[in-house]
């Protein structure tokens, strides 16, 4: 019995590349003759602009040109995703701001010289002159009368209003309630630091009419799509490559201006142009997460049953609508109002606003994680008031087990869960009960310790395209791939999403390899071109394993069965008789006689003898809608220390037990679940961007916004159990977002569970030692 | 992350220092202060002077105290067990500065000549009684730490002086020790507190304290160190300077809006208890 790669936690191939510093990113491609973009931008966060006097950049030497607003005729940065029923507005975003600028950095003109420095010292002598307009950051703030305005056309600032299930049903719950607990919650802005800045390069050839762009995209046919869009070239004429991607936790979703400028800078010029971000740029323009103010309740009776949750929620938009944020705080947040409990009442308004703010769009997890801290913190407070442990209350609300389908109040079906049996788990290893004694004798001498409890279910895998549509998605949701088999039996993967650091390299191997028999050393997944590799609609929302998995398992398959039949016909067998294990076709009865998926190859390609109506070559194409989201789920707990005399967090102990169906890498999966545990812990803890009132980013470096670091954490301690998707080809689920959306509730929780004997109501996140040591000071006193 | 435009020499002695320096010049020693606000284009001198490869600025040698050279990095401080011996809070300040690269490019000099609030050095400096040697063009002089540093980014040096290097006591018959409160970010001093004691048995004849991070220089706190000074550092003895060091900076205090003054002001406090209780401990 060989063992299959399919399970088997193999190293990333991908990481010699990486780790050597060998990969070749956007930056490092060089192009002769190309020009360096630097963009003027906006030092105010609102104001018009008087003028723009470009002479003494253009006068220096090394500068090709300068462009304004005015000078530049491309369409607007389009928003792609138009919700429905939300009288949403879509105000114009112009790749270079006219006669207005809406938020520190919004791009004022451009910049074109020889060289990097040369662009830069020519950007700081362009000289703009400004009329400040009063300034409005906070998103709740910027929906009242009398706030400033960022569009005439965008009445109070308010882009949408969209609303979730029935208030006259919601109301009739909570007015007859016996419990009502209440919370304002804000979720702050999190800046998304993917260690790779963005960059984009353009290259136009005028014989052919033909645009290339190099871009950090986690989805290039989306990329090719606006591109050619704003500039007006045919799709065909547009050629969108992501070389290698340094992460992007969804900062690399939207189409940015910066983008649309180099490609048009390119076409204009007919010398290839080059930008890339400084990570202060990164800070200021790349989008931000989150942004969120939530006035939440949940409703519950006294005995523990958990009977609704409802919530206003201002997200905050920034200066424009970027691509995908209108559904963040909406269709991607309130859907998982139910999370895994029993609770037949939802009802969510999701208020989208304008804001003297860097836009916000999708940041790892996007809406999921709001969604379930909201409803963690609810599900706490509920025991807190009826004086019920919060493992019990847990326990006795959670959806039992199901196979097949269970749909819930917000009209999801999940496809399949086991939310007992993840929670038991992850209770057993945190040693629950024994850890509730330890912290009564902690409290006894005077050590604060504190558990924090989620469960979670969440949506992923996106997410069949007739639901796109339905919400307003202005694309499809499904996957392509091609597995292609060269005449030597080497593989060549094509896919259209766009992995950037996940290990898809790998797990998108294992796949092709468990189905075919091929070693996964023989194996190449190809992604990132638009001209090399099939139509995709990119990697984000844990979708590339599940969709982008499936249509290879599929394409995989079909050329099995292909292999079958021509395998038999070279061993003039019947088709019934053949049986294949690790990669090889044998005749029932005859061992000894047998074709390996390489012979069957080769023959394929060579036609010489083929079945009778069977075409050459050994190659297969699948496209893949899924039929509905997967639902991966579990439960993290925390244990965490408060020292009582700083304020500052200890974080003990990190119980994850994670089920995304069948592990095709469990090396691959415990990465994920690490990297998203330590981003969601560090929106509890330590990230969180800082406005002033005139919108200036306070947090505008590494030296005062906080990333998370490894120091900061302890062991984490995984824990699995495998419920397979039902109406997946290979059962799997996503797990790329799972730990962000779990952790920082349960971390949050902690905390607040340590400082129950000080009456610590709530702190606003990020947990930073100030915050908690005022906080005990304020209940105190 | 793009400097403006400058000119770049390095001096082989340190006269030739003082000579290449001229107006608009700025020492460059290890670069990790001065590169940042240059790359952030806050600062934009026309000329530096790298001084990094002058012989005469470098090394650590002991001799009835310390002499540290200007260009000492931080990593080779921690790392002497001259530092070690005769003032350890020295040595554990400098172990703690930054990352391992920092430490091992960011020099004494550099680090004081900047006069960052945040930064650790300057704070063991101060309670230590070191002093500053300068040579200028006009000749040499040496400020006891606590004069040189001024104010926030402030120091006694005047423009066109080279810090040569730190003269720093022998402190082998005292406990020293250097309690600091990292900024999670930048891993810079939110608060810092230098002790420096005599003991006599279970008594304490003497103490030297100083407090950085939570103020805009390096402070000196009179009233915490006669708050110790002759009690057996029993609690009430340490809760009695604690009060007292928060008094002692309560003219001098920084903050942001993350880690404000008023919560600065009380950490002092509980840092103080802490360096003490390190250093008898
Ligand atoms: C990421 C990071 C984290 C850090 N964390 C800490 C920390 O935790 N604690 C801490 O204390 N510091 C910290 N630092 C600062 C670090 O210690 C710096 O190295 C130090 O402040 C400057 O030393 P330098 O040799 O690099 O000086 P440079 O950057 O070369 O120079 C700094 C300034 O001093 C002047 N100068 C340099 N040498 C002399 C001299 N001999 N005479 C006169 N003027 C001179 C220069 O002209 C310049 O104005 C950190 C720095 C970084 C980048």
């Amino acid at each position: 019995m060989s063992t299959r790669i399919f399970g088997s936690g193999i190293k990333r191939r991908e990481d010699p590349r990486l780790i050597t510093g060998e990969a070749r990113y956007t930056d490092d491609i060089k192009l002769p003759g190309v020009l360096h973009m630097a963009v003027v931008r906006s030092p105010y966060a609102h104001a018009n602009i008087v003028s723009i006097d470009s002479s003494a950049a253009e006068a220096m030497d090394g500068v090709v040109a300068v462009f304004t607003g005015e000078d530049v005729d491309l369409a607007g940065i389009p928003t792609a995703w138009l919700i429905p029923d939300s009288d949403l507005k879509t105000p114009e975003h112009p790749a270079l701001a006219k006669g207005k600028v809406r938020y520190v950095g919004d791009g004022v003109a451009i910049v074109l010289a020889d060289d990097r420095y040369t662009a830069q010292d020519a950007a700081d002598v362009v000289d703009v002159e400004y009329e400040e307009l009063p300034v409005v950051v906070d998103p709740e703030a910027a929906a009242q009368d009398g706030a400033p305005q960022l569009f005439d056309d965008v009445e109070n600032n308010i882009a949408f209003r969209w609303v979730m299930g029935d208030k006259t049903a919601s109301d009739g719950v909570f007015n007859t309630a016996d419990v009502v607990v209440r919370d304002k919650i804000v979720q702050q802005r999190l800046l998304p630091t993917a260690m790779e800045p963005r960059s984009a390069m353009a290259q136009y050839n005028p014989a052919t009419q033909e645009l290339t762009l190099w871009c950090t995209s986690q989805n290039p046919h989306i990329h090719r799509f606006i591109i050619s869009a704003v500039t007006g070239l045919n799709e065909n004429k547009v050629r969108v490559i992501a070389p290698e991607v340094g992460g992007g936790f969804g900062s690399k979703i939207p189409c940015y201006p910066d983008e649309a400028l180099v490609s048009w800078a390119a076409i204009k010029l007919g010398q290839p142009v080059k930008w890339t971000e400084t990570r202060s740029e990164n800070y200021q323009i790349t989008i931000h997460g989150r942004d969120h103010i939530q006035y939440v309740e949940m409703a519950a009776s006294r005995d523990g049953k958990l009977l609704g949750v409802r919530a206003t929620v201002y997200a905050g938009m920034g200066g424009y609508l970027s691509t995908a944020a209108p559904g963040i705080p909406t269709i991607l947040h309130g859907l998982l109002y139910v999370g895994p409990y029993m609770m037949d009442s939802v009802y969510c308004e999701s208020i989208g606003v304008m804001t003297n703010a860097t836009p916000t769009d999708a940041y790892r997890g996007a809406g999921r994680p709001e969604a379930t801290f909201l409803l963690e913190r609810m599900v706490d407070m509920v025991a807190k008031r009826i004086d019920m442990d919060p493992a019990e209350l847990r326990r006795m609300n959670l959806i039992p087990a199901f196979e097949d389908g269970h749909e819930v109040a917000t009209t999801l079906i999940y496809d399949s869960g086991d939310y007992p049996a993840a929670f038991e788990k992850a209770l057993g290893i945190a040693g629950y009960d024994d850890f509730r004694r330890e912290q009564a004798e902690a409290r006894g001498d005077g050590r604060y310790l504190g558990i924090g409890i989620t469960a979670y279910t969440e949506m992923c895998g996106l997410g069949p395209s007739q639901v796109a549509g339905a919400v307003g998605f202005q694309g499809g949701l499904w996957e392509s791939a091609t597995v292609r088999v060269t005449p030597t039996g080497k593989v060549q993967a094509l896919i259209g999403a766009s992995p950037h650091g996940q290990g898809s390299e790998t797990t998108l191997a294992q796949i092709i390899g468990d189905e075919l028999g091929f070693p996964v050393d023989d194996i190449e997944v190809i992604h990132g071109d638009t001209t090399e590799t099939p139509m995709g609609w990119g990697t984000y929302g844990s979708r590339t394993t599940p969709v982008t998995g499936a249509a290879l398992a599929k394409a995989s398959q079909k050329l099995k069965e292909k292999a079958r039949v021509l395998a038999a016909h070279l061993m003039e067998a019947a088709v019934e008789d053949i049986e294949y294990a690790d990669g090889s076709f044998s005749v029932k009865g005859s061992p000894d006689q047998s074709q390996s998926i390489q012979d069957v190859a080769l023959m394929a390609h060579l036609a010489w003898n083929m079945p009778e109506g069977m075409d050459p070559g050994f190659e297969e194409s699948q496209f893949y809608d899924p039929p509905n989201f997967v639902y991966p789920f579990g439960t993290h707990i925390a244990i965490v220390e408060v020292d009582a005399n700083t304020g500052d967090i200890e974080l003990k102990r990190y119980i994850a037990v994670d089920d995304c169906g069948p592990q095709i890498n469990p090396e691959i999966v415990a990465g994920q679940i690490h990297g998203g545990v330590v981003q969601g812990i560090a929106q509890a803890l330590c990230e969180g961007v800082i406005y002033d009132d005139n919108g200036q980013l306070l947090t505008g470096t590494m030296m005062d916004y906080t990333m998370p670091r490894a120091d900061m954490f302890p062991n984490f301690e995984l824990g699995e159990t495998v419920t397979p998707s039902p109406h997946h080809p290979i059962g799997v689920k996503g797990v790329g977002e799972t730990g962000t959306i779990a952790s920082t509730p349960t971390v949050y929780n902690a905390v607040l569970d340590a400082l129950t004997p000080f009456g610590v109501e709530g702190i606003d996140m990020p947990m930073t030692s100030a915050k908690v040591w005022q906080a005990i000071q304020s209940a105190q006193s | 992350m793009w400097p403006n435009k400058f000119d770049y020499q390095r001096a082989e002695s340190v006269d030739q220092a003082l000579e290449l320096i001229g107006d608009e010049g700025k020492f460059l020693a290890g670069g990790h202060s001065l590169l940042p606000v240059m790359k952030l284009r806050l600062s934009a001198p026309e000329q530096l002077v790298d001084i990094g490869r002058i012989d005469s600025l470098r090394g650590i040698s002991a001799d009835g105290g310390l002499t540290i050279g200007a260009t000492a990095t931080h990593a080779e401080i921690a790392a002497s067990g001259d530092v070690q011996s005769m003032c350890g809070a020295l040595a554990d300040a400098c172990g703690g500065v930054g990352d391992q690269a920092v430490r091992n490019f960011g020099t004494i000099g550099g680090n004081i000549a900047h006069a960052d609030p945040a930064s650790d050095p300057p704070t063991v400096l101060v309670a230590a009684g070191a002093s500053v040697n300068i040579q200028g063009s006009d000749g040499s002089r040496s400020v006891g730490a606590e004069e040189f540093f001024v104010d926030l980014f402030e120091t006694a040096l005047e423009d066109g002086e080279l810090i040569t290097s730190v003269s720093v006591p022998d402190l082998s018959g005292q406990k020293t020790a250097y309690a600091k409160f990292p900024h999670p970010a930048s891993r810079y001093a939110i608060v810092g507190v230098a002790v420096a004691l005599s003991m006599d048995g279970d008594t304490c004849t003497g103490a030297s304290v100083a407090v950085g991070g939570a103020t805009v220089k390096a402070v000196k706190c009179a009233g915490a160190e006669a708050a110790l000074a002759g009690s057996s550092l029993d609690d009430a003895a340490l809760n009695a300077a604690a009060d007292m060091a928060k008094a002692d900076i309560a003219d001098w205090l920084a903050g942001d809006v993350a880690y404000p003054e008023s919560y600065r002001q009380q950490m002092a406090g509980v840092y103080l208890k802490r360096a003490v209780k390190a250093a008898a401990g």
